[in-house]
């Protein structure tokens, strides 16, 4: 795992090597172990190593004739595409899947990436052609921005990367943080930053003659159910056997791998199948919580001893998360509305400090195989929507949601209105999400007036509608949901803020077993009653890996991940915040100065806090959005302190004559 | 109080609480759930807020949304306790 950068110049001006330095040592927690530079005069790539396969002849920017790559990101069948281009007459010098990469290239062209099955963010320079191709895997495990200033275009593993150069605006967006403050995302190519794109999962972009394409799709999912369906029996074998190969791949690394328990039944099955394949022992890491709303130890312990493996455990306290909330925003890079990232950031870390670069986690199964709580509540909305009169939703709705205590205490009546569909309701394509949305998008409302006006924010929706395949319509409402939560929440917060970030920040790859393209095109394909049994999560999953794991964990109800939120902020009693940076981030004249919140609004929210009445979930949203919104103004926006770069060495290509080392006060992309 | 302040003061409460102060235009009759002006955590707190408030106590037969999740509703519903108190003393 790594982290990439380059500059292309539009004008065909020569790149900056110093620019590219300063890009690229600002991902080094991405890839500590070497860093290297490329610059071919209008082209410039840079490469930050974390060394996980061929440790010593994976080096990059990597060259083949004509070909330079500079790759993040694992190709997990890249054996069998060596094996397969070999036949083809390519001669290789390393076992390296970074150089299959190149070959797959020279032969497919931008095709390459459908024999590719892994998880990438990757530019290749084409000298002949004069090309860049950047292209992002499928799902959006790993990421890749992009921005174009006048004469040039950037792009890099992270944002900060980009703005190390001066003439890239660090602007916040409004819109962008409109839809977060909806969705929990941006929407794909939009981030929080005015001119930063992101380039959607699925996509590639090319550059040529100073023209930048605009990004094409080469994948999507299709959830077309087949008319006459295998049996339960053999589609539950046939998840097994893909199971079983989208694990064994993952496991391909010339580094140990380990896994992460979260006492939940993916992690437990991806850690059993890895048990299972790897001749290795495996080692696991999960965290815990002294409140025992959020605390799963015991399901841990007891996975750990029925696998037997060694496993290790990181104890994370409120005041934990207030510690290290700066510096998972700066990883971040976006506001968050909750702080379930943070104890991934210190578990991180506890697994660098013992010494692994790679874990597996379980990530993907509830999108892919049908598992949360939100396509419950739309199945049971549906179903209320059709019997008006039916007692036996506001029933359903109880057993929905056993770990939020407001909901058990309210009458029959009051369960039912929280959960009432009217009929224009049903009929939207949206239907599924719109009532997280909805009350997200409340928090809205701590906005000024004049950074989102309000009829800015009225079609906030209308982006996703648009966004819709044409075949969505044809899909069952299951799978619409399922659609929607994969190709927004999952690539834009899971795998982005609470995955890619927070591994990444110590050095960490993640791998997704289930997050396997051949997985989710199959899973895709299922009949949704398979993935869903009335309400049974992941139905199908269970049955075919009920030999793996204990009955009791795959039986337990679900316990989505949570951690403590503004609670983790305040001192006992609400009174005193926890942390030094608190308050003058949230200070009256800050608030105005930086122009996002309502500082009216702000005070409202804090007087309920300090009264120990922000007892909700929007409440706790409200404040962990406000505050992860003003540390990233005052780092990213007000004040950016790119790291020091050291001086790296500078490849080169071979042919014409190169430009290297550009002093800065020559080159178009001086740092200042 | 007459209905009219009842109104405003419910108004106040709910504006202060879950609106973040911010205006918001929202009829009488208009739900509260379905507005997303207020969610589970929120009926829960309005609910304290009206025992503390009008010295009422709501039993959990009355916990329904004809009483509790509109402005008339409610108004309507303390009203009516109100009433009640003042007949059995």
């Amino acid at each position: 795992m790594c982290g990439i950068a380059g500059i292309v110049g539009l004008d065909r001006r020569p790149a900056s090597d110093r620019c590219l330095q300063a890009m690229i040592a600002q991902l080094r927690h991405r890839g500590p172990d070497a860093s290297a530079t490329f610059v071919d005069r209008h082209l410039g790539l840079a490469h930050a190593r974390l060394s996980i396969v061929d440790l010593e002849c994976g080096q990059q920017p990597m060259h083949h004739g004509p070909l330079t790559i500079s790759f993040n990101g694992e190709i997990y069948n890249y054996i069998e595409l060596r094996e397969t281009l070999v036949r083809k007459g390519h001669d290789f010098r390393t076992r390296s899947d970074t150089e299959v990469i190149l070959h797959a290239y020279q032969e497919y062209g931008e095709g390459c990436v459908e024999h590719m099955n892994g998880q990438w963010a990757l530019a290749i320079w084409d000298r002949h052609q004069q090309t860049l191709f950047l292209s992002r895997d499928r799902l959006g495990i790993r990421p890749l921005y992009y921005t174009q200033v006048p004469g040039r275009l950037l792009f890099a593993s992270e944002i900060k990367a980009l703005f190390v150069d001066p003439q890239v605006s660090r602007e916040l967006d409004p819109r962008g943080l409109g839809q977060l403050f909806t969705f929990w995302t941006t929407l794909a190519p939009r981030t929080v930053f005015r001119q930063v794109l992101e380039l959607p999962p699925g996509h590639n972009l090319m550059v040529h003659a100073g023209q930048v394409s605009a990004p094409s799709r080469y994948w999507q999912l299709d959830y077309r159910e087949p008319a006459e369906p295998a049996s339960a029996n053999q589609l539950a074998e046939e998840l097994r056997w893909l199971l079983e190969d989208a694990t064994r791949l993952r496991l391909r690394a010339d580094v140990p791998v380990g896994a992460y328990l979260s006492g939940g039944l993916d992690s437990s099955i991806t850690a059993a199948l890895a048990l299972k394949i790897s001749a290795r022992q495996l080692q696991t890491f999960s965290v815990t919580f002294s409140e025992s709303e959020f605390d799963e130890r015991d399901y841990q312990k007891q996975v750990a001893r029925f696998l037997q493996v060694r496993h290790h455990s990181l104890d994370c306290s409120g005041a934990a998360i207030a510690d290290v909330f700066p510096e998972v925003i700066r990883h971040a890079e976006t506001p968050v509305l909750r702080t379930a990232i943070a104890p991934l950031y210190l578990l991180s870390q506890q697994v660098h400090e013992l010494g692994f670069k790679v874990v597996l986690t379980g990530e993907g199964a509830d999108e892919i195989l049908g598992g949360y709580d939100l396509f419950k509540e739309a199945k049971v909305r549906r179903f209320a929507a059709r019997r008006p009169t039916s007692r036996m939703p506001a029933m359903l709705f109880r057993l929905l949601y056993p770990y939020l205590p407001a909901l058990q205490s309210q009458s029959v009546a009051m369960r039912r209105a929280f959960f009432q569909v009217s009929p224009e309701a049903l009929a939207d394509p949206l239907f599924s999400h719109l009532p997280r949305w909805e009350m997200t998008g409340q928090l809205r409302r701590l906005f000024a007036t004049d950074f989102l006006p309000p009829e800015q924010q009225r079609d906030l929706y209308d982006e996703v509608r648009q966004s819709l395949p044409a075949a969505f319509a044809r899909w069952s409402p299951f799978c619409q949901a399922q659609y929607l939560e994969t190709t927004i929440l999952m690539p834009g917060y899971l795998l982005s803020s609470q995955g890619d970030r927070m591994a990444m920040a110590h050095s960490v790859e993640s791998r997704y077993p289930l997050l396997d393209h051949r997985l989710a095109e199959f899973a895709a394909c299922l009949p949704a009653r398979l993935k869903m049994k009335g309400l049974r999560e992941k139905h199908l999953l269970k049955r075919a890996t009920a030999d793996l794991v204990p009955a009791a964990i795959t039986e337990r109800t679900k316990q989505p991940y949570r951690a403590p939120d503004a609670k983790s902020f305040y001192r006992q009693g609400w009174q005193q915040s926890r942390a030094e940076y608190i308050e003058p981030l949230l200070a009256r004249d800050r608030l105005r100065s930086d122009g996002v919140f309502n500082p009216n609004a702000v005070a409202l929210l804090r007087k309920k806090i300090h009264a120990g009445k922000a007892t909700g979930v929007r409440d706790n949203m409200a404040f962990v959005g406000l505050l992860s919104t003003q540390l990233l103004i005052d780092q990213m926006v007000r004040n950016f302190s790119p790291i020091e770069s050291e001086v790296l060495p500078s490849s080169s290509g071979r042919s014409p004559p190169l430009s290297m080392g550009q002093p800065a006060n020559e080159s178009p992309t001086a740092i200042r | 109080m007459t209905t009219s302040d009842l109104s405003q003061s419910l108004r106040a409460f709910i504006d202060e609480n879950f609106l973040f102060g911010v205006q918001t235009a929202y009829g009488d009759d208009d739900s509260l759930l379905e507005g997303s002006i207020i969610d589970s955590t929120g009926v829960l707190e309005l609910v304290a807020h009206l025992e503390d408030t009008y010295g009422i106590t709501i039993a959990d037969e009355d916990l329904i949304p004809e009483n509790l999740d509109s402005i008339s509703g409610l108004t309507q519903f303390i009203s009516r306790q109100g009433e009640k108190a003042t007949v059995s003393q």
